[in-house]
């Protein structure tokens, strides 16, 4: 079966190509592609005047009327755009279907090598390929990708490697820049005629295109490597903040290079410039992503557009630090970062999951698309190939990375607790890659200011191959060589949550005590004037008082009851904890109280324990699969499945005990058997109730085959009405000797309750009466 | 800087110096604020910390202030609560918040983890049994909680509960239901705390102490 996926695959992949390329070709007549900008590939004119809806000059002549027509210049534009887009998913779909190739090279190489396939295919059939254009790029394939990974940033992590990250973004950029540009202008000196023309200002300019560090292409080849936290936020956060240096440098290299000097003014401008860039992208993503908050204070009546809201602010969060020039990616990054504690804490659970997936299917797209259109790109042209040039900067790239690394871990590791070691040096020198922002940025400039600028793109392009194909293939191999940390898989546990809260407080007490305004004391501050002032703004309702450490634990306790309920409820125990541990084996034991009632011995309470969870076993899957085919019709299931539903809601929503973690395993044994024993032994139910640890248990026997001396009753036909919403577990009644055996008569409902697991400490516990030896309900007469 | 005799201290300095691992400087600096706050006495009382406003909004402020009069953390052999302390133990109880040094054998780490973890552990081991018992990992998230109103009590319990669990299934596995689980015992302690780096998070940068800057 596997060959049928690979030949369909392939069928559907051929299809899908070759309307592609037959959609590119002179069908419709006019220019190659929208994708092309004005001044690029064929200026094909209206080649097929018979297409031409309407001929200029024709006389009315009456046609018969057209029943079908073929109009494709009419959808040319988004047809073109939704097949890339298609084609690009599935050229993802295709590598994880060969698993071989995917685990040796990583996804960003393949997705270049099909642009090139494709490019080629166009080229060959005639066609321009489209280029990656600047404008598509930047506005509309660059944004999903920040988005996604400032939302989804660790917070913690980044603030603690603040200064660390911004060291290499800033100051290794520069470092990089100046040292690749300065030698390439040396090379270009020393080349003679061929290169004398590229003066010093373009060679800066081109050093700092080329230094910056490119998120795509990181996030792309650190997703699949799973390397430990603290890298991967060091490269990824370097990736993200040299923006600022990146757009400062460029602007300010590209509007002096025609004057062709710069003074020392123009270099604390640049200076003032910077910062202003920086501070301003991150003020202006700020105050979207407030606006975001308080906007979704006010969605619980329209939950639908929440994920909306998310999106859009961040876009126009984007858009609008474009319009001043300032770093948008900042702006970017800051805005999610910003909003997102207070748009969870406001937002239903479903739109949380919209965000997460719809940011991560967009970035996914994106990511793909940007890739193979690099490889298209690189078809495309135009090329100038000049060995020197190439080969200097790619030396050039690689020795200045690796210099400014050494360099500045040195200055930084005498400011860090958490030293970074050589293996951290390589790692991140070694991470240092470059993608499509640099090509990007080449591809804007102005071929009548830089005559060079073809030569550059060849460059930028042999470097982004390099780092992509080379480096990102070989950086799996060899984190796995050097045995570098790789990321700890484990589920933060509620223990580390509680610790480290209780760590915070600690240290800043201690900060306190010692009278020194350290770093716990500010962050600490920070904390309570969010708490105090901004939670209250911007989060709705009761949320805004509920403290992290409750909020964890409800998110917790939230996950695990849906995996519960996923998983078939009570048949498989969450994978975290497979243990039988529950609370009984914690709560310290009463001194048993005088009972009258006969005690039970420790073997029947096991056997009595093991039937209910058999029970509940049965009745949660019945309950799973009340609407599936696969149930066979059980004349006690009509009517109160609908209660059932409602009652396990509102079970799972006044949750507070870890059941989660205290459902045991059901233990392989016959029910039947079990319950015949039980059957014989009249005296088993005299379970005792002990009104705060040990939890109450009442038996219920929901299966119609009830044994001799036990019925169930009928709790509901004796109401008339709604049964009343009770805690508890499955409850056991005295059997009465008037009452018909219950499987004969439909209308009679037994009582299906879900048992709260054994676990729970019972706070229901106070129905019992003790003076039977059975345990009668107060309501069950 | 302040006026401290350093001449006649020097020596004692230099056995404190030894013992707890702070440089000179530091500890003159930290000398200064236990006057400071010991006002001017030889010993230091719960009351005077107790004075120091910052603390105020502080949750688990009892129990740091707990902490510095608990014999155990004083690595000399005892148990028990003082009322009072000197320099030195003041000074011992900070040592707990060094960093490690920047060239340290696998050993010597392993060993400062394990001092760290176990001020963590007398911290809420009240009664000195040993264990945390339910009740009194009970009593942390409270306190922890005690800032929240009625919200906090109300789940204190039930994130207790749940944490305990899970320092039992890690621990010990798969129990009967008789069996029971006495309470957390260090060595369980150091196992749940696995995951957190101790050694490098429960540090006070003591590089930039000024006297110029204590609050009062």
């Amino acid at each position: 079966e596997k060959e049928d996926i690979y030949i369909d695959y392939c069928g559907m992949f051929i299809l899908v190509l070759g309307l592609l390329v037959g959609s590119l070709m002179p069908l419709g007549g006019a220019a190659s592609s929208p994708d092309t900008g004005t001044g690029h590939g064929g200026s094909h004119g209206n080649k097929d005047p018979g297409y031409a809806k309407n001929g200029n000059g024709t006389t009315y002549s009456k046609k018969p009327f057209p029943v079908l027509s073929f109009d494709y210049e009419h959808v040319r534009l988004p047809f073109e755009i939704s097949l890339w887009v298609l084609l690009a998913s599935l050229m993802k779909l295709g590598f994880h279907l060969i698993p071989r190739v995917s685990s040796i090279v990583p996804e960003s190489c393949l997705l270049i090598v099909v642009g090139l396939l494709v490019g080629g295919l166009i080229k060959l059939v005639g066609e321009d390929p489209p280029v990656l254009e600047s404008k598509i790029f930047f506005f509309y394939l660059l944004p999903p990708i920040i988005l996604d990974a400032g939302y989804f940033m660790p917070i913690r992590q980044f603030t603690e490697n603040l200064g660390t990250i911004l060291m290499f973004a800033v100051v290794g950029t520069l470092w990089n820049s100046f040292f690749v540009g300065g030698l390439l202008y040396g090379v270009c000196q020393l080349e003679g005629h061929k290169l004398a023309y590229v003066d010093l200002l373009s060679c800066l300019l081109f050093g700092s295109i080329i230094s910056a560090v490119d998120p795509v292409a990181v996030l792309a080849v650190f997703e699949e490597i799973h390397i430990n936290e603290l890298l991967h936020i060091l490269v990824f956060g370097e990736s993200l903040l040299n923006d600022a240096v990146t757009v400062v440098l460029y602007h300010l290299f590209e509007e002096y290079s025609s004057v062709g000097l710069i003074t020392v003014t123009d270099v604390f401008l640049g200076i003032v410039c910077f910062l202003v860039v920086s501070l301003g992208g991150i003020v202006v993503g700020a105050i979207y992503g407030i606006l975001a908050a308080f906007t979704s204070r006010f969605t619980s009546h329209t939950r639908v557009i929440e994920p909306l809201f998310v999106f859009v602010y961040s876009y126009m969060a984007y858009l609008s630090a474009e319009v001043f020039h300032l770093s948008g990616i900042m702006a970017l990054i800051a805005c999610g970062a910003v909003m997102r504690p207070y748009v969870e804490a406001n937002i239903s659970h479903k739109s949380h999951t919209t965000i997460k997936y719809f940011l991560k299917m967009w970035s996914s797209v994106s990511d793909t698309l940007i890739f193979i259109f690099l490889g298209v790109s690189t078809v495309a042209g135009p090329h100038q190939w000049n060995w020197t040039f190439v080969v200097a900067t790619l030396i050039f790239c690689l020795v200045a990375r690796v210099l400014g690394v050494v360099g500045l871990t040195f200055v930084i590791n005498k400011f860090r607790i958490v030293k970074l070691t050589s293996k951290d040096q390589f790692i991140i020198a070694y991470g240092g890659l470059r993608g499509a922002i640099a090509f990007s940025l080449v591809y804007l400039l102005n071929p009548e200011h830089f005559p060079m600028r073809n030569m550059f793109l060849t460059a930028i392009i042999t470097v982004i191959f390099f780092t992509v194909f080379v480096q990102g293939m070989t950086i799996r191999p060899l984190v796995d060589l050097l045995a570098v940390k790789k990321k700890q898989e484990t589920k933060r546990s509620i223990n580390e949550e509680i610790h480290t809260q209780f760590l915070d407080h600690l240290l800043t007490g201690i900060e306190d005590i010692c009278g020194h305004y350290g770093h716990h004391h500010w962050k600490d501050k920070l904390n309570r004037f969010n708490k105090k002032y901004v939670k209250k703004c911007l989060i709705a309702g009761e949320r805004s008082k509920e403290p992290q450490l409750i909020a964890f634990y409800h998110k917790m306790e939230m996950k695990q009851a849906i995996e519960l309920v996923e998983s078939g409820g009570g048949s498989k125990l969450p994978s975290a904890l497979p243990s039988t541990v529950s609370m009984q084996n914690i709560q310290p034991k009463k001194p048993s109280q005088d009972r009258a009632l006969p005690q039970l011995s420790k073997a029947r309470e096991e056997e009595i324990r093991k039937i209910l969870r058999t029970n509940l076993q049965r009745t949660r899957q019945r309950l799973r699969s009340y609407n599936r085919h696969t149930l066979i019709a059980d004349p006690y299931e009509d009517g109160w499945n609908e209660m059932l539903i409602k009652r396990k809601k509102m079970k799972e929503l006044e949750k507070k005990m870890n059941n989660y973690l205290t459902v045991p395993a059901p233990p392989p044994d016959s029910p039947t058997i079990a319950r015949a024993r039980l059957a014989s032994d009249p005296q088993a139910w005299g379970l005792k109730s002990v009104t705060e640890s040990i939890p109450t248990i009442k038996v219920d026997l929901a299966s119609p085959q009830s044994p001799e001396s036990v019925n169930v009753v009928d709790e509901f036909s004796k109401k008339g009405s709604q049964p009343k919403e009770e805690e508890g577990g499955l409850t056991m009644k005295v059997p009465s000797p008037a009452k018909q055996r219950k499987d004969k008569t439909p209308d009679e409902e037994p009582q299906q309750r879900l048992m709260r697991c054994l676990s729970d400490p019972g706070p229901a516990a106070e129905e019992e009466d003790e003076d039977d030896p059975f345990l009668p309900q107060k309501k069950s007469w | 800087m302040g006026s401290f005799q350093s001449l006649p201290d020097d020596h004692q300095y230099r056995t404190l110096s030894q013992k707890t691992g702070f440089s000179l400087e530091q500890i003159a600096i930290l000398h200064n604020r236990f006057k400071q706050l010991s006002q001017n006495e030889e010993t230091l009382r719960r009351d005077d910390l107790k004075t120091i406003q910052d603390l105020e909004s502080n949750p688990i402020r009892s129990q740091i202030i707990e902490a510095f009069f608990d014999s155990r953390n004083f690595q000399k052999e005892g148990v028990g609560s003082v009322e009072e302390i000197g320099f030195e133990e003041f000074l011992t109880v900070m040592s707990y918040f060094r960093a490690p040094p920047q060239h340290i054998t696998e050993e010597q780490r392993e060993e400062m983890r394990r001092a760290k973890l176990r001020f963590l552990f007398n911290m809420h081991d009240t009664d000195n049994d040993g264990t945390i018992t339910l009740e009194e990992y009970r009593h942390v998230v409270e306190e922890l909680l005690s800032r929240s109103g009625a919200l906090g009590r109300e789940t204190a319990k039930g994130i207790a509960d749940a944490a305990m669990l899970e320092v039992a299934s890690i621990s010990v596995g798969p129990m009967a239901p008789d069996e029971f689980y006495e309470g957390i015992t260090f060595e369980h302690f150091l196992k749940i705390l696995n995951g957190v780096e101790i050694e490098t998070r429960m540090h006070i940068r003591f590089l930039n102490m000024d006297a110029t800057v204590l609050c009062k």
